[in-house]
C-alpha cells in the first residue's frame, strides 16, 4: 500500500447485468463489488484527519474508520464502525443518493473521482449477511412497552434500538409484510427484498413483535395506543399519492407510480400468474415525473414488457431529483428522456383505454420556492404524444389516515410537526420521524430519525428528559 | 390467526365464512370492509363486512365466486386460516334517525346490507328492506333480513321465487305511492345501483350507494380505485366505499372494473386447470 500509487488507482467500476439483458428481468442490476475490487478502491480513500465525507452524511457514518478496517483485512471491525450510526447499511449502501451526500463531500472528488462509499457499505454489509444470522443478545428487560407505527426505514430503526435498550416493541404495520417503502416501492433489480426480509428477521430474533394487518386509524386510534403503551414512534411515511387533476386521469390505464410498484414488487405482480395479482403496462408508457420513484416505474415497465418507455419532466435535466446512478441505468436500459415537456391533458376511447396525452413545452424561469428554476409553459406549444399507459410519479404526501383521532399540530403538506432534535411531536409520548415529518425524503434520513427518537424516547421514559415537552412551550 | 370457524353454502354461487378476527370485530360497524389474501401468492380482494360478533371476536364475510380468489376462498375449509385479513376498512355507514328508510340489496349485496339495516333499525328507523336476485336460488337471508326491516320485499328477475321484478320496480311502486321515503340505501352489482340511483333521482331521495372499485391497499395508498363523485376524485377506500349515489360516474365505474378482465381471465383458466389435474391425481 506504498502512498504513491494511491492517486493513480481509478475509481473502481462496480460490476452490473448486460443492460440489454436486465431490461427484461427483475435481477438485480448493479452486482457488487469483488474483495479485489473492495480493497482496491478502499485504498484510494487517503483517511484524512478532517474528513468531510462524514459531514456529507446525514447520519455522520464513521467513513474513513470504516474504510481502513475492510483495507486491513477486518471485516468484522468494519461493520461494527458501519452500524454503529447506520443500522441499514446494506440497504443505505444501494439506494443512498451518494453523490449528493458522502461523496459529494470527498476531497477527492474535487480534482477527480471521489471514494466510492456506497459501494463499500454494501461490500461490507453483504459480506456481514453472507456469514449467516447474527444471534443478536437480548438485554434485560426494562418493564415499558413501545408502539411504532410504520415498518420502513424510520420505524424499523427505532423498533430495533429500543429492543435493544430492553423495551417490549410491538411494531404495528398496516400491510400483509413489513418493510414500507423498501418493500412495497423500490424494486427488486435495486433492492432486493431478502435483503430487507435479513433485517426484519433481526429484529424478530430481538424480540421485536412485528403486528402486520394493522391499520392505526381504524383498528386502533392513536388514543387508544397510548393508553396501552408507554410511548408512540410515529413513522408511517408519505403513502399517498399526488395525482395532476387534468382532465383524463381517471382512463384505464393511468397509474399512480404507487400502484404500478405496489402491484409490482409487493404484491410481485411481475411473477403473475404464478403469483395472483395481475399488473398491467401497455406498449407506450409515459411516466411522469424525473425522482426516483419515476425512474423505479418506468424500469419496471420496461420489466413488463412495455416496448418504448418516456420520462416526461417539466425541468431539464440538472434539475432531475432522482440518484445518479438510477438516471444512468435507466439511460442505459434504453428508457427515452423528455425534459422541459408537461402533460395537460390525457386522451381515451370510448372503452375509456388511455390513447394519448396533450403535453406543452416548458422553459425555466426564475428560481421557486424550492430553489429549483420555476418551469414555464411556452404558448402554442402543445403537441400529442401516443401512449397507452401513463404513470403518475409527481410525488407523495403523509396519508392522514393515522391520525384519525389525535390533535396532533401538522403544517400545510400534511406533515407532523416534530422536533428535529428529538422527535417530539406536540403530543406528549407521541415521537415522529421519517417521511411523515420531513415529506417524502430518503432511506437514510428517515432511519437517522428513527435512531434519534429512539435515544429521546429513552431518555424521557428513564426519567432524564426533565425540560418541558415540548421546547417552544418552554418557561425559559 | 383469521382462522375460518364457520363456512355455509348460501347458494350456488356464493359462501358464508366466519372468521376468527376479535380485534376487528371489536372495532367493525356497518358500511366497513375487510382486505384479505388467501394464501401467500394470493391477491388481496375486498370483502364488505356482513356481520360481526364483538363477544365471539368474528367476523362474517359473503363471497360470491367470481375468479380465481373468490373460487380458491371457496375450496378453503373450517379450520384453514386466511394469509391475512385487515380491516375494518372505510368509513362506516351514517346511521342517524332518518324516518323512513328503503334499503335496497340486488344479489350478493344482500349480505352488506343486513348490518345496515340492522343498524338503521336500531337507531330508530323504519326499514323497508328489498332485496332480489336474478333467480330464486340465488336469494338468501330472507329471515335474516325479515328480522331486521319492518317491511321486506322479494323479488327475482326470472319469478322462479317471490315476485317476478328487478328491485328498482317495487321501489318505485313505493315512491309513487306517496308515501315519505327519507333516504335510500343501495348495495349490489354497479348497474344495479346505477338503476336504482336513476330511480330515486326524480324524487329528490337521497340515495347512499357502496362502491366495488377495484382495490390493492385499502389504506388511500394507490389510487385504484378511484372514482368520481360530484365531479371530483375520490378514493372509494377511504372516502368511501359509501357515496351519493346521484353523484356517481357509473360509467367510469363500470368501465375501471374491466381493466383487468383478460388478466382476471388468465388465472381462473390456470386456477381451474389446475384443480382439474388435483383431481385427476386424486389430489395430493
Ligand atoms: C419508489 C420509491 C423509490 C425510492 N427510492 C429511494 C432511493 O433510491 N434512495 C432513498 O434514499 N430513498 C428513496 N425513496 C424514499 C424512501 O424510500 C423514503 O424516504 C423512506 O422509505 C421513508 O421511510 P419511512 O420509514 O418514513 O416511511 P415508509 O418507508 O413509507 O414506511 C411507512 C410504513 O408505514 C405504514 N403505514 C402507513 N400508514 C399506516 C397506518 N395508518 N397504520 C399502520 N401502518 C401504516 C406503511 O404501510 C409503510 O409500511 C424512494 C421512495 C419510493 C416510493
Ligand atoms: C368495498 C368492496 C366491498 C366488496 N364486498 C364484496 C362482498 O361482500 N362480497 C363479494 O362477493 N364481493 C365483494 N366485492 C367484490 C370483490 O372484491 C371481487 O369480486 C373480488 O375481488 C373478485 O376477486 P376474484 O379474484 O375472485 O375475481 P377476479 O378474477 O379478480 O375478478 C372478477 C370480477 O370481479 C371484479 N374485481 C376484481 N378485483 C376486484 C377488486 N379488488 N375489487 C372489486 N372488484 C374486483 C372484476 O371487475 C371482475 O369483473 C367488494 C368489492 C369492494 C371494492
Ligand atoms: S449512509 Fe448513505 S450517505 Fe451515509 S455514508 Fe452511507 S451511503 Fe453515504
Ligand atoms: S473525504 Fe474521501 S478520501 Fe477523505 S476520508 Fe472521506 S472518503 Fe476518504
Ligand atoms: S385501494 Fe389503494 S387507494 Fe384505495
Amino acid at each position: 500500500m506504498a502512498e504513491g500509487k494511491k492517486k493513480r488507482i481509478p475509481r473502481q467500476e462496480m460490476p452490473t447485468q448486460d443492460p440489454q439483458e436486465r431490461r427484461r428481468n427483475f435481477h438485480e442490476v448493479a452486482l457488487g463489488y469483488t474483495l479485489e475490487l473492495a480493497v482496491a478502491e478502499a485504498n484510494r480513500c487517503l483517511q484524512c484527519p478532517k474528513p468531510f465525507c462524514v459531514e456529507g452524511c446525514p447520519v455522520q457514518v464513521r467513513i474513513p474508520e470504516f474504510i481502513k478496517a475492510l483495507r486491513e483485512g477486518d471485516m468484522w471491525g468494519a461493520v461494527e464502525i458501519l452500524k454503529d450510526k447506520n443500522s441499514l447499511p446494506a440497504i443505505c449502501g444501494r439506494v443512498c443518493p451518494q453523490e449528493t451526500q458522502c461523496e459529494a463531500k470527498c476531497v477527492l472528488g474535487r480534482r477527480g473521482e471521489p471514494v466510492a462509499i456506497g459501494r463499500l457499505e454494501r461490500f461490507v454489509a453483504d459480506w456481514e449477511r453472507a456469514q449467516g444470522m447474527r444471534i443478536p443478545e437480548r438485554p434485560a428487560p426494562v418493564g415499558k412497552k413501545i408502539a411504532v407505527i410504520g415498518s420502513g426505514p424510520a420505524g424499523l430503526t427505532a423498533a430495533g434500538d429500543l429492543a435493544k435498550k430492553g423495551y417490549e416493541v410491538d411494531v404495528l404495520e398496516a400491510l400483509h409484510t413489513p418493510g414500507g417503502v423498501l418493500m412495497y416501492g423500490i424494486p427488486e433489480f435495486r433492492l432486493p427484498k431478502d435483503i430487507v426480509m435479513a433485517e426484519i428477521d433481526y429484529l424478530r430474533k430481538l424480540g421485536v413483535n412485528i403486528r402486520t394487518n394493522v391499520v392505526v386509524g381504524k383498528l386502533y386510534t392513536l388514543n387508544e395506543l397510548l393508553e396501552l403503551y408507554d410511548a408512540i414512534f410515529l413513522g408511517t411515511g408519505a403513502g399517498l399519492p399526488i395525482m395532476m387533476n387534468i382532465p383524463g386521469e381517471n382512463y384505464n390505464g393511468v397509474y399512480s407510480a404507487n400502484e404500478l410498484l405496489t402491484r409490482t414488487n409487493l404484491m410481485k405482480g411481475y411473477l403473475f400468474p404464478e403469483w395472483d395479482t395481475p399488473v398491467k403496462v401497455g406498449n407506450k408508457v409515459a411516466v411522469i415525473g424525473a425522482g426516483n420513484v419515476a425512474m423505479d416505474a418506468a424500469r419496471s415497465s420496461l420489466r413488463l414488457g412495455a416496448e418504448e418507455v418516456h420520462i416526461v419532466y417539466r425541468r431539464s435535466r440538472a434539475e432531475v431529483p432522482a440518484r445518479a446512478e438510477e438516471v444512468h441505468h435507466a439511460e442505459e436500459e434504453g428508457i427515452i428522456f423528455d425534459f422541459l415537456t408537461n402533460p395537460v391533458e390525457i386522451y381515451g376511447n370510448e372503452d375509456g383505454w388511455v390513447t394519448g396525452m396533450r403535453c406543452i413545452r416548458m422553459r425555466l424561469g426564475e428560481p421557486d420556492a424550492s430553489g429549483r428554476p420555476r418551469p414555464i409553459p411556452i404558448e402554442g406549444s402543445e403537441f400529442d404524444m401516443e401512449v397507452d399507459t401513463v404513470v403518475m410519479a409527481l410525488g407523495t404526501r403523509p396519508n392522514p389516515l393515522v391520525f384519525s383521532d389525535a390533535q396532533l399540530e401538522r403544517t400545510r403538506r400534511g406533515t407532523v410537526v416534530a422536533d428535529p432534535k428529538t422527535g417530539r411531536t406536540k403530543l406528549e409520548r407521541v415521537w415522529a420521524g421519517g417521511d411523515i415529518v420531513t415529506g417524502a425524503a430518503t432511506v437514510i434520513s428517515a432511519m437517522g430519525a428513527g435512531r434519534i427518537a429512539a435515544t429521546d424516547i429513552d431518555r424521557y421514559l428513564r426519567g432524564e428528559g426533565t425540560e418541558p415537552w415540548w421546547p417552544e412551550d418552554g418557561a425559559s | 390467526m383469521y382462522r375460518i370457524l364457520e363456512k355455509e353454502a348460501l347458494t350456488p354461487v356464493s359462501k358464508l365464512f366466519v372468521i376468527e378476527a376479535p380485534e376487528v370485530a371489536r372495532k367493525a360497524q356497518a358500511g366497513q370492509f375487510v382486505i384479505l389474501r388467501t394464501h401467500e401468492k394470493g391477491e388481496r380482494i375486498p370483502l364488505t363486512i356482513a356481520d360481526y360478533d364483538r363477544e365471539a371476536g368474528t367476523i362474517t364475510i359473503v363471497a360470491q365466486e367470481v375468479g380465481k380468489t373468490t373460487k380458491y376462498l371457496g375450496t378453503m375449509q373450517v379450520g384453514d386460516s386466511l394469509a391475512s385479513f385487515t380491516g375494518p376498512l372505510g368509513r362506516p355507514t351514517e346511521i342517524e334517525k332518518y324516518g323512513t328508510v328503503v334499503v335496497v340489496g340486488g344479489g350478493l349485496g344482500i349480505a352488506p346490507i343486513y348490518p345496515i339495516c340492522r343498524s338503521l333499525r336500531q337507531a330508530g328507523n323504519y326499514v323497508v328492506g328489498i332485496i332480489g336476485a336474478r333467480s330464486g336460488n340465488l336469494l338468501f337471508w330472507e329471515d335474516k333480513m325479515r328480522s331486521v326491516t319492518d317491511e321486506l320485499i322479494v323479488c327475482t328477475d326470472d319469478g322462479s321465487y317471490a315476485r317476478k321484478a328487478l328491485v328498482t320496480e317495487p321501489l318505485k311502486e313505493l315512491l309513487d305511492s306517496g308515501r315519505k321515503v327519507d333516504r335510500v340505501w343501495a348495495v349490489g352489482p354497479a348497474i344495479m345501483m346505477k338503476f336504482v340511483s336513476l330511480t330515486t333521482q326524480p324524487y329528490g331521495v337521497k340515495t347512499i350507494v357502496s362502491l366495488n372499485s377495484i382495490m390493492v391497499d385499502g389504506t388511500g395508498m394507490c389510487g385504484s380505485c378511484r372514482v368520481s363523485v360530484g365531479g371530483r376524485t375520490r378514493f372509494a377506500c377511504v372516502d368511501g366505499p359509501e357515496f351519493d349515489g346521484h353523484e356517481v360516474d357509473w360509467d367510469l365505474l363500470l368501465k375501471r372494473q374491466r381493466i383487468y378482465v383478460d388478466l382476471e381471465k388468465i388465472a381462473l383458466e390456470r386456477y381451474e386447470r389446475e384443480l382439474m389435474r388435483s383431481k385427476d391425481t386424486g389430489g395430493r
